[in-house]
């Protein structure tokens, strides 16, 4: 009890400094990159921090922003909620001006917190947790990737507008990830209300048989199947229903958009619809941060490079369009401007969401996975 | 109420009980003789799929028919699988045949978790695309919403083996040492039977059973990987309890009211809780009839 109050105290007065660092520190701009640089998830956090590296040199080669050079204070938190909140207190008691991170969702969730009393803003290339931004709870938080609900309303919009269904069935294996994406389509359908749920069923992953589930979808005449899962369970559905003589749409998530899926499936992949990221390497911003990354490194970036390169353009555009680093002129200057980074033409919503990134519809055509204009 | 709907459901379920009755059959036969639960048997199920599946995928490139290659699939998978379940038996089972009955059940789930593990090693933990080897057949076509073609097949070897198991054990010598050994096995060996003999050729039939049944489900699912014997055992052993294990006609039943119970509960209820129905009804039953459906109340000597 002793310690708590005393930790409460030591982080409340960390927070009354930070409060007043900024004011102090005007000669650079300070830009926080957090996220795993060691341990097991160091893959996913060091390509964020390559990023923000090329394009803060970059700007500094150039003049910096409005005059000022750009100071890269760079964090590990291990993707650990504890050690995020230590190293959120640091950069905030150092009077950070923008945080380009977390990684982890988890450890998102922890700094925010830290970062919202003290009223410094992050942009996050990949947590993708969709209370992080719906909720309303991190007014500060933005993120360059899309929310994990996104993928399921852009299935539900699919099979209601380019399918037309009129009766959507929803089967899902019952894990977090493949009934997450069923609740979310299930979500959007309803709110739409074109379309009726005809059918919501869970399955048992690994079991022998589905038929009893197959003979179902038909009798409740869905006319298109929406699945939440991986590709086992996927393969040996469309299996049934060709056996079946069942010719209904299917979608399914990213979880069934790759080779596993293709080969187990084989012909009965054919016209399977999957939502998956969208294919941004032909912006002509990425293929030149990643030709520029390769002549440096000598190989391909990795997971959330161009995530992190937009993170942090869009980060030094708002204090460029802001004028500094005051937290209202960058948050205004965060939703209303449109610019161009390696995933694309991006804006913020009032969420704190990118428009204008996020999942595509995919179809499998002779045998490979090609996007649906 | 939805007849078509209804019939639609209990093909389905005739299906998949039939399956479960394939495998329960392995399970309740050796139970039956050596009151052991041979927990490697769906293993054996799965090695029985894996070896149809190379040899399907060899034959396929020489240009045979479906159908035969099926058949010349499952007989070299039958083969294995027997070799691999009078192996197992010798290994693993008969070094503990007088041993306390808990010693040879833990070296029966130290065999299942070897074999898995084992094909998955030297085969590959990922899932493999089956051969599609029935053909629509073209007089199945008006009823194909009910039974499909590999569905049909599945049927009809399933009865035919059922037969021949059961004309094996009333009327051929092997038979009649498998009935006297699993009422008496001192006597049996009095009366001058082999009954190590006689054990192994349980084992044998039984994984015979197995590995047709792997052949058949895995083309009717399009894959297979190392683990589906796991789930596939789970099922039959509790379709062989369900009906009574030690009983042979017993294990039929369990198999088909399992399938049937299963498929009237997903399809009426909810898929979700289909495991829930199967394992309730056998707490049910095992309630009201302690043996099992077919199964006889054998009173404990103190």
């Amino acid at each position: 009890m002793q310690n708590m109050t005393l930790g409460k105290f030591a982080a409340a007065a960390l927070v009354a400094t930070a409060l007043t660092a900024p004011a102090f520190a005007a000669d650079t701009i300070k830009l926080g990159v957090a996220g795993p640089h060691t341990g097991d998830l160091a893959p996913y956090g060091l390509p964020t921090k390559d990023a923000a590296e090329m394009v803060v040199a970059d700007v500094n080669a150039k003049g910096g922003i409005n005059g000022k050079q750009v100071e890269l204070m760079i964090v590990d938190d291990q993707c650990k909620p504890e050690i995020a909140t230590n190293v959120a207190t640091k950069l905030v008691s150092e009077g950070v001006n923008i945080v380009i991170g977390h990684v982890c969702s988890g450890a998102t969730k922890a700094a925010m917190g830290i970062y919202k009393g003290a009223k410094v803003i992050a942009i996050s290339p990949s947590a993708t947790n969709p209370p992080l931004t719906k909720s309303g709870e991190y007014p500060n938080f933005y993120r360059t990737i899309a929310s994990d609900d996104d993928q399921g309303k852009l299935a539900a919009a699919f099979a209601t507008g380019k399918l037309k269904a009129k009766k959507v069935a929803i089967i899902h294996d019952k894990g977090d990830y493949g009934k997450g994406f069923a609740d979310f389509s299930k979500e959007a359908i309803e709110k739409d209300g074109t379309a009726k749920i005809v059918m919501y069923e869970g399955i048992q992953p690994g079991a022998m048989d589905y038929s009893a589930v197959i003979q179902k979808l038909r009798s409740e005449g869905a006319d298109v199947l929406i699945f939440g899962g991986y590709h086992p369970e996927a393969s040996k559905l469309l299996s049934l229903m060709g056996k079946k003589k069942i010719k209904v749409p299917f979608i399914g998530p990213d979880g069934i958009k790759g080779d596993g899926f293709l080969k187990i499936a084989g012909k009965d992949a054919e016209g399977v619809y999957a939502t998956g990221p969208m294919d941004v390497s032909k912006f002509p911003m990425n293929v030149k941060a990643h030709d520029e990354y390769k002549a440096k490194n000598g190989k391909e970036p990795g997971t959330f490079f161009d995530q992190g390169y937009a993170a942090t353009l869009a980060a030094l555009n708002a204090v460029k369009v802001a004028g500094g680093t005051d937290y209202d002129a960058l948050t205004k200057a965060l939703k209303s401007s449109t610019i161009e980074t390696t995933v694309g033409k991006i804006k913020f919503d009032a969420k704190g969401d990118a428009e204008g990134v996020g999942f595509s519809v995919y179809q499998v055509k002779s045998g490979a996975f090609a996007e649906v204009k | 109420m939805d007849f078509e709907y209804l019939f639609e459901l209990l093909c389905g379920g005739v299906v998949k009980g039939s399956i479960y009755a394939l495998i329960a059959l392995g399970y309740t036969m050796v139970y039956g003789i050596i009151q052991l639960i041979n927990f490697a048997h769906g293993e054996v199920y799965m090695i029985g799929a894996f070896v149809a599946f190379i040899v399907a995928g060899i034959l396929t490139l020489t240009g045979y028919s479906g159908l035969t290659v099926l058949v010349l699939a499952a007989v070299v998978a039958v083969i294995y699988a027997a070799a691999y379940g009078y192996t197992l038996e010798k290994i693993a089972y008969r070094p503990l045949r007088n041993a306390p009955r808990l010693s040879p059940l833990i070296s029966a789930i130290g065999a299942s978790i070897f074999l898995m593990n084992y094909v998955q090693l030297a085969q590959t933990p990922d899932f493999l695309p089956f051969p599609e080897l029935v053909s629509d057949f073209d007089f199945m076509e008006p009823i194909s919403r009910y039974l499909s073609s590999v569905d049909l097949v599945i049927l009809i070897v399933t009865t035919v083996t059922m037969i021949a198991l059961t004309v094996l054990i009333k009327y051929t010598k092997i038979g009649k040492a498998m009935r006297a050994t699993q009422q008496d096995q001192v006597m049996a060996r009095l009366v001058g039977i082999n009954v190590d003999r006689v054990i192994s050729a349980t084992f044998i039939i039984g994984s015979v059973l197995a590995a047709i049944a792997g052949v058949l489900i895995a083309s009717r699912t399009g894959q297979i990987n190392s683990a589906i014997g796991f789930m596939a055992g789970l099922k039959a052993f509790t379709a062989a309890v369900l009906g009574g294990i030690g009983n042979i006609p017993g294990a039929v039943l369990g198999g088909l009211v399992l399938g049937i119970a299963e498929t009237l509960g997903a399809g009426y209820i909810s898929s979700a809780y289909e495991d829930v129905f199967a394992f309730g009804l056998l707490v049910l039953i095992l309630i009201l009839r302690p043996a099992g459906l077919l199964g006889k109340a054998v009173k404990q000597k103190v």
